[in-house]
């Protein structure tokens, strides 16, 4: 099923053409990699899909509805930066939360943040970064959503915690969801994923299924990203 | 355990390699059920679309099958899997003597080396 579509999509800032004609159609049960240099549009793209900018032309469909407050209930994401009151304690981040969102579950949220050893009394101020940020993933994968956006989750986390986070995707995704990661830390994630989506100077430079690439190119995704990409 | 993946080949074909060796190895044995795609994705650490890629493919070769409410199957037929095993087995001794050619060494020297190891 066609979870997500993308229509003749373009964004300008001025007269700066920020993404251009894109096209796209993500289907559900998958992980999709969004993957780009820096300024390649990504999070453009992304704010895009959950409202947060306006189209200059194109359309975007979530579940065949137009974007709105439907598509924000199916949505669930993870923005680059916090928006946290980071002198809340975790506990009422939670609650916070389950006022807000329909379609949160508490309990899961709980167990998960417990299996990650993270304290529910601590207040997100006098926690490291990578303890916030998997507070915040565990918030995020705690809604009962149909799309998951990860823009940029290993951002600053060492390496370890990156792949705790990735179980913690893999192990938490449902076949009727999909989960779009967003980052430039290739050879970290493509393991995990469905599809790639290769995003370059605000166009879709290519969209396959990440094993029949490696395939095709008998090459990792980073090294096939590296080569179509060398500056 | 810990599985480890190479991500210049397909993650698919490194599962498939994985599930080779535990049914020529008798983790699971002929006839017996195997775990579901979900727990197997678990052990793996990977996402469960690739398993799932995997195992249809040890499917399609008839070393598992599927019972359609029951879920999956290592095959009855236990000369498949001794035949699985003589081509592994195989695989590994022409990578071995590739290896040693590349060293200039021939059959026989290759061997002399094998039968120094105990």
């Amino acid at each position: 099923m066609v979870l997500l579509e993308v229509k003749n999509l373009n964004k300008k800032y001025d007269d700066k053409n920020v993404l251009k004609d894109i096209n796209l159609k993500l289907s559900s049960g998958k992980i999709i990699g969004l993957l780009g240099k820096n300024g390649a549009g990504k999070t453009t793209l992304i704010k895009l899909i959950n409202d947060l900018l306006t189209p200059t032309s194109g359309e975007i469909l979530v579940k065949g509805n137009k974007i709105g407050v439907e598509t924000k209930k199916a949505i669930s994401y993870l923005p680059e930066r916090t928006y946290l009151n980071k002198q809340m304690k975790v506990k009422e981040v939670l609650s916070y939360f389950e006022d807000f969102y329909d379609n949160f579950d508490a309990q899961k949220a709980r167990k998960l943040l417990k299996d990650l050893d993270l304290d529910e009394s601590q207040s997100l101020s006098k926690m490291s970064k990578g303890m916030q940020e998997k507070v915040q993933l565990v918030l995020v994968m705690s809604r009962n959503a149909d799309l998951y956006i990860l823009d940029e989750p290993l951002g600053g986390v060492d390496p370890a915690t990156r792949d705790y986070i990735l179980d913690t995707i893999l192990s938490n995704f449902n076949e009727n969801a999909s989960v779009i990661i967003s980052t430039h830390l290739i050879s970290d994630i493509e393991r995990v994923l469905d599809e790639v989506v290769f995003i370059d100077k605000g166009k879709i430079a290519l969209h396959s299924d990440t094993d029949e690439l490696r395939k095709n190119e008998n090459a990792s995704i980073d090294e096939i990203f590296r080569r179509m990409f060398k500056c | 355990m810990e599985f480890t993946f190479e991500n210049n080949i397909p993650i698919y074909i490194q599962l498939l390699d994985y599930m080779k060796i535990y049914l020529i190895s008798g983790v699971f044995k002929a006839g017996e059920k195997l775990p579901s795609v979900r727990e197997f994705a678990t052990t793996f650490k990977v996402n469960p679309n690739t398993m799932q890629k995997a195992l249809a493919e040890l499917e399609s070769m008839n070393l598992i099958y599927t019972e359609r409410t029951n879920g999956k199957y290592v095959t009855k037929d236990e000369k498949l899997i001794e035949k699985l095993k003589d081509e592994y087995a195989m695989t590994l001794t022409k990578s071995y003597f590739q290896g040693m050619k590349r060293i200039g060494l021939g059959k026989a020297d290759s061997i002399k080396y094998l039968e120094r190891i105990n």
